[in-house]
């Protein structure tokens, strides 16, 4: 990282620091002189989107602690407190949770892409396993936070997901209890979710940085998947990246305020604003729209245990997708047939969202069945059949060449299927 | 492996039917009508004279078994809200009478509310409430036209996004309200101390009686004294009472919208020129 930069400091105190602690190259050599390819797409964007919308949690995140309190007792008074009667009290709140859901819009496309452009393949692995890590960090972190303004989907859903660890063999019922902290979902619960919310965010920010830092090692990848060859194939971060993902993030935050500020409970479940009463069950217990696929997931199997293993593994099977995908070619822009299968895959994703979100009977549950074992079925089969079944596109020799091919006209069609604004 | 290609396209096509299908399956919730409302889409204000006659029918119909104690006295003449001055907020709140202390002597007494005072509740607790209504909660007023929504369902749910749509909570209150029905559909028992009512979400019966009638309020404004009307304005006070803030949301959302769609705009042509001389 630092390494790409050929910062010489100039003044006497930029000298005196970068001879203690070489922090200013380092910043230059990671966010200005950073090589980086020319030809990133809009969808290569996200990585900072998601960066700006962490940070837009924690602050307003750290400012509504401030005004919360959690209790059973106090909770969920607390929160109307904070929407009635704190300053911009509802800004804050509304911009917090549905800054949750944007998270995940985020995330996921940001997942989607890496997927496209094979950007999980040798030799950044490691940077989509610290990926991985950290969508997992922040569902615990979204769930946890759901269950903080104490309404009745905030405890049904904390029954429901607690209740999962019950299925573990032998350890489960202990499990439940140590997660509790008694022996129901009660203020102990309500208490460690809290302090554990308020982690977690700081250790996605701290695992984010290695993520960053290993891409940085590797170099970005890029819509063609083909490494840049020479200082032709890439521009410096700054200012080229820098003003482009700075636009990327205005457009996003134009569709954040349009939740926060015009629809704010759209993403929301009106339940919740009832106050948790564990004597009265819900007619129907839904997640936040972001778990629903994971959701169906669980309730196709209809086993406990096994709902819950089909669950987890449905996120464990991404920590060896570097190894599944079999194919040489990185880019699906050059993957005729993968192309069809990523495509289906994304619509298999949100059927099975669809589904989360409706009653577990009847067509519902037997499409479920079918979609969850597609989902396994993308992953353990045919995209380690494919690698070898297809036949990829000619590459071509660089970035540079790709980008004339495209401006030139007239070359390899669909070389560039992904949508590119220029 | 064109024949491949196709292939799966058409398995794509199949299970895009197939999945179709359900959404027909599924039973039949009540249907909701949309009404017209003040403060809906992204200019909405609240209508002050609406606010204050939806005010007067809960203070003489509603609170009777409904609490709404999130909700003070001094937001009565809060900005964007019924519009109340502040001497008329403390005369209202003056009318109530409030459970204070303990005082010096070590003994709660009552006094008149003041501005600071919640609503005050005409239950003691959610059991007294219960003994007095048949068995049944009167829920609190405060959260309750964000706390109803009917089910929208797909596509409706997508559009919602876009029309802005987030006044489920009060059109389903003036369904609620105005959906009482004198004589049962066949086939739907109405068991003793319950009434049909056709909009209800939960079930066919409820234990509140319908609770308006014709000139049951006296308007003073000219205002049509009917069922409906009373149900409009309660509603419309109900989202205010849920709500207090939605004006300035919606004042400060247009700005933001406003300054993000002109910077960005700038930001743009600042990337573009940027990227001038980089083929990409």
């Amino acid at each position: 990282m630092a390494g790409h930069s050929n910062y010489v400091p100039q003044s006497a105190a930029a000298k005196w620091l970068e001879s203690r602690l070489p922090v200013i190259s380092l910043i230059r050599g990671s966010f200005v002189d950073f090589p980086t390819p020319k030809n990133l797409n809009y969808w290569w964007t996200f990585g900072g989107i998601l960066f700006f919308v962490l940070v837009a949690q924690l602050l307003t995140g750290i400012v509504l602690a401030m005004h919360y309190t959690a209790s059973t007792a106090a909770g969920f008074d607390s929160v109307e407190h904070i929407m009635r009667n704190v300053n911009f009290g509802w800004m804050l709140r509304y911009l917090h949770s549905n800054g949750a859901s944007m998270f995940f819009i985020a995330v996921y496309i940001h997942m989607f892409r890496g997927m496209y452009y094979g950007s999980y393949k040798a030799p950044r692995e490691i940077s989509w396993i610290l990926g991985v890590i950290i969508f997992l960090i922040m569902m615990a972190t979204a769930f946890m936070g759901y269950v903080l303004p104490w309404g009745q989907m905030s405890f049904w859903g904390a029954t429901v997901i607690t209740n999962l660890f019950s299925a573990i063999p032998l350890v489960g019922e202990e499990i439940r209890t140590f997660l509790w902290g008694g022996f129901s979902v009660d203020n102990p619960t309500l208490k460690r979710f809290f302090s554990l919310h308020y982690l977690l965010p700081f250790m996605i920010f701290g695992v984010a940085l290695l993520h960053v830092w290993a891409f940085h090692t590797s170099g970005n990848n890029n819509p063609t998947g083909v490494e840049p060859k020479s200082k032709q194939d890439t521009v410096p971060f700054h200012p080229y990246y820098t003003m482009k993902d700075l636009f990327a993030v205005i457009v996003f935050m134009i569709l954040f305020a349009w939740f926060a500020f015009y629809v704010p409970n759209y993403m929301g479940h009106p339940d919740n604003y009832i106050e948790a009463n564990p004597l009265v069950t819900p007619a129907h217990i839904v997640p936040e729209w972001y778990f629903l696929p994971f959701y169906a997931i669980l309730r196709a199997i209809p086993d406990k245990l096994g709902g819950v293993v089909a669950m987890f593994g449905s996120i464990a099977v991404l920590f060896v997708l570097p190894w599944l995908d079999t194919s040489k070619v990185r880019s699906g822009t050059f993957r005729p047939l993968f192309k069809q299968f990523f495509w289906i895959f994304g619509a298999v994703c949100v059927g099975l969202g669809y589904l989360g979100a409706q009653p577990a009977e009847g067509i519902y549950v037997i499409m479920a069945r079918i979609l969850t074992a597609y989902y396994f079925a993308h992953f353990l089969i045919i995209l380690p059949l494919l690698g070898f079944l297809e036949k990829p596109k000619p590459l071509p020799a660089s970035i540079s060449e790709a980008v004339l091919a495209k401006s030139g006209g007239g070359q390899p069609a669909g070389a560039v299927a992904a949508p590119d604004t220029k | 492996m064109k024949r491949m290609v196709g292939t799966v396209r058409t398995l794509a096509a199949v299970a895009g039917l197939v999945l179709a299908g359900p959404v027909l399956a599924a039973g039949e919730p009540p249907h909701i009508e949309k009404q017209q409302w003040s403060f809906s889409g992204p200019f909405g204000t609240y209508d002050p004279a609406q606010l204050q006659r939806g005010f007067k029918i809960y203070r003489e119909v509603c609170s009777g078994c409904h609490s709404m104690r999130f909700v003070a006295f001094r937001n009565l003449a809060q900005p964007g809200g019924p519009g109340f001055s502040e001497e008329e907020a403390k005369a209202i709140a003056a009318e109530y009478t409030v459970e204070d202390g303990p005082n010096d002597d070590g003994d709660m007494y009552e006094r008149p509310g003041i501005l600071a005072d919640h609503f005050p509740s005409p239950f003691p607790n959610e059991q007294a409430a219960r003994a007095a209504n048949g068995g049944a909660y009167p829920p609190d007023f405060s959260l309750l036209a964000k706390a109803r929504a009917a089910h929208r369902g797909f596509p409706n749910f997508v559009f919602d996004a876009f029309t802005q749509y987030q006044e489920q909570g009060p059109d389903y209150i003036y369904a609620l309200l105005t959906g009482y029905e004198e004589e049962a559909p066949e086939g739907v028992e109405v068991p003793v101390g319950q009434y049909y009512n056709h909009s209800f979400l939960a079930a066919n019966t409820l234990a509140m009686a319908p609770p308006l009638s014709e000139e049951l309020v006296e308007y003073t404004d000219g205002t049509p004294m009917t069922v409906d009307q009373y149900a409009r304005d309660v509603a419309a006070f109900m989202m205010w009472a849920a709500e207090p803030h939605l004006e300035d949301r919606k004042k400060i959302g247009f700005r933001v919208m406003a300054f993000l769609i002109i910077f960005g705009s700038l930001l743009y042509f600042t990337k573009q020129k940027i990227w001038r001389n980089v083929d990409h």
